[in-house]
């Protein structure tokens, strides 16, 4: 039985940006999914990257770790990564996990838009 | 000090209820109903530990932050350790049920881990107690005394996160999960070293060898509690083989240093205390 259960789609907006739309869990699982999708995105030339979190069910600490891995890829490529769309409890562990500090979030995708 | 469910036969921890269908963690719950949201440590700005052990130091845990990877010194690793259970039918939810009963006895010598009384559940903090090597293949001399704060537990992984001074800036993930059939022990790690000297003990005086051999340790010991050899396996990725100079400065929370320091000033505290003036009645 399959274990992934996430759909990750990149899509252009402006700005030279970005958006990742995260529908579903991200787990241990999902590494390929997320991998795919800002591969995607960074070979079409994007500057920033939004992960848009308004559809995720579920994260566990194995999906946080996975955000970390992927902040290293775009740092190496001198581009920006930023999430907005975290529920209350999910922008929580961003806190707790201190990964606010290197991910900054917003509320919504345009919030995010006008950071960059 | 260790937990007295540590001694329990992992028989113990297999389902009674043959009838009660074995479920993977789904978004809403976990298989005992529980939900995820409950599997979340807390937000804390600062650790604090409840009942400090008798005979060790909160020092290095007290009023300390915690740091995931982004705030290391080091290069970013993310090593991956396992087990396969071959041969013997018991489920994740089982065997990690026992992993966390008994972690402190699945530790290699030296090593010692102290659970609060509420055991591993999110928010609360393991105090460790370990002998850091100096030289490569030698054993640990170097007392350390930290505690890693539970980051998330459900019925089949745990993940516990590192305090400043810790020698990682980052978090192990124990998970336990069900591939062709069988049941697989893994150990995660993404951390990088949290200072220059904690960097240059892993990298040049056997740091990193004695903590795979830690992990391969518990892994393998895991294993034999359910009576099977276990294929052992390890895995490692250089995520990031950049140093963070700017963060050079974690060297002073240092907690090998600073635990040295509290061993070292331990007769000026035993003298000091006799001269405390009594406290009026």
């Amino acid at each position: 039985m399959s274990k992934v259960n996430v759909n990750m789609n990149a899509r252009p907006v402006e700005k030279n940006a970005f958006v990742i739309d995260i529908v579903g869990e991200v787990n241990s699982f999902a590494e390929n999914s997320l991998m795919d999708a800002y591969t995607e995105a960074s070979s079409a030339g994007a500057k920033a990257i939004i992960l848009n979190f308004s559809g995720l069910d579920y994260m566990n600490s194995s999906g946080i770790g996975l955000l970390v891995t992927l902040l290293i890829r775009v740092k190496r490529q001198g581009q920006r990564l930023l999430a907005c769309g975290l529920s209350d409890h999910y922008r929580q562990i961003f806190a707790l996990t201190r990964l606010n500090e290197a991910i900054l979030e917003f509320p919504d995708e345009q919030a995010a838009l006008a950071d960059l | 000090m260790e937990s007295p469910s540590s001694q329990s036969s992992p028989d113990k921890f297999r389902s009674d209820k043959e009838s009660q269908p074995e479920r993977e963690s789904y978004p809403a719950q976990d298989v005992s109903g529980r939900s995820v949201d409950s599997a979340w440590a807390q937000p804390v700005s600062r650790l604090r530990v409840e009942n400090v052990p008798q005979g060790l130091t909160d020092i290095n845990v007290r009023d300390h932050q915690v740091v995931n990877p982004t705030h290391g010194f080091g290069q970013m690793w993310q090593k991956t350790y396992h087990v396969r259970l071959s041969g013997v039918k018991i489920t994740p939810a089982e065997v990690m049920r026992y992993w966390k009963a008994s972690f402190p006895a699945l530790q290699p010598p030296g090593n010692h881990f102290y659970p609060s009384l509420a055991g591993i559940q999110p928010g609360e903090i393991l105090m460790i107690n370990a002998l850091l090597p100096v030289f490569p293949d030698t054993p640990g001399i170097i007392p350390m005394t930290s505690g890693v704060m539970v980051l998330y537990s459900d019925d089949t992984t745990f993940t516990v996160m590192t305090p400043q001074g810790f020698p990682e800036s980052g978090w192990n993930t124990f998970s336990t999960f069900e591939e062709d059939g069988v049941t697989i022990a893994q150990i995660q790690s993404l951390a990088r070293a949290s200072d220059p000297v904690y960097e240059f003990g892993f990298r040049l005086m056997g740091g990193s060898g004695m903590q795979e051999k830690t992990w391969r340790h518990v892994l393998t010991s895991l294993a034999r509690q359910f009576g099977v050899s276990g294929s052992f396996e390890m895995y490692k990725t250089c995520v990031d083989p950049r140093v963070q100079w700017n963060q050079a400065k974690n060297v002073w929370h240092n907690a090998a240093f600073r635990t040295l320091g509290y061993i070292i000033a331990t007769p000026f505290r035993w003298i000091a205390h006799l001269f405390r003036p009594a406290r009026p009645s």
